[in-house]
């Protein structure tokens, strides 16, 4: 097949925008599997589900220093009902691992608050592992204006 | 660095059985490695990397810290008081440091 002159500029352009898009997207997406990674090894290769817990951040955070957030799992934290350990990751952060929580009967209910540093726009993560094993995900998307790391 | 200052907030009274929220400051930089000084060199991590929470000898909450964690570590739990007694708050420091706080709790 002939090319024409039209369909080699198109392609041409094309194959460049890739090259240029395609930089940060990788590093972007490295991140993301060295969360996804972390999260596995936290969950012991178990596919997390969504439900049971709630992360609440800020839609919006002015200042990446000092961010509040806080989790809660709905149990009776009792008997079998029981959350043994809560993980916070920040996927955009130079190392994602946030905080580990851990819990246990005295808890009375599975909730806790810190502030923590964001380095830019980027989801947090929390996955919550219970004590019969099964394990839960909840995901937030927290803009930030001023990072929070480096300097 | 100074020596870092812990704060708690905790009811003095609770009835038995009863779900209290405590609330803990600690002053401390959290220096997270990841900054540089004037020169250009990195300033080493040193930050609180584990704090717990136990009830008359029983552990009710357990933290571990990444440099993540903002200054001035601050904690907001829950704890089920089943009796009088007391929380002892710990917090372990990268250079081995230990900073330790009491509080008594009676149950009415």
């Amino acid at each position: 097949m002939q090319l024409t002159r039209r369909q080699m500029l198109t392609l041409t352009a094309g194959v460049a925008g890739m090259a240029v898009i395609g930089l940060p997207f990788d590093l972007a997406l490295a991140a993301v599997e060295d969360t996804e990674k972390a999260i596995m090894d936290f969950t012991g290769g178990k596919k997390p589900e969504t439900g049971k817990i709630t992360l609440t951040a800020p839609e919006i955070a002015e200042n990446g220093n000092t961010v509040p957030v806080s989790i809660s799992v709905d149990s009776a934290m009792s008997g079998d009902d029981m959350v043994d350990s809560v993980i916070i990751f920040a996927e955009g952060n130079p190392n994602p691992q946030v905080a580990t929580f851990r819990f246990s009967e005295l808890s009375g209910s599975a909730e806790a608050t810190t502030r923590m540093r964001l380095a830019k726009t980027q989801n947090v993560i929390a996955v919550a592992k219970m004590k019969d094993g099964s394990v839960f995900i909840d995901k937030k998307q927290v803009k930030v204006t001023i990072g929070g790391c480096g300097g | 660095m100074a020596n870092p200052k812990p704060r708690i907030k905790i009811p003095k009274t609770a009835s038995a059985g009863e779900v209290i929220t405590i609330k803990t400051l600690i002053s401390h930089e959290m220096e997270s490695g990841q900054r540089k000084d004037k020169d250009g060199n990195p300033i080493p991590r040193q930050i609180i990397n584990k704090f717990t929470c136990a009830f008359n000898g029983t552990t009710v909450f357990e933290c571990d810290l990444d440099p993540a964690i903002s200054a001035n570590p601050y904690f907001e739990f829950n704890a089920k008081v089943p009796e009088s007694g007391s929380f002892k708050f710990t917090w372990v420091d990268d250079d081995g440091s230990v900073y330790e706080s009491e509080q008594a709790i009676e149950v009415k």
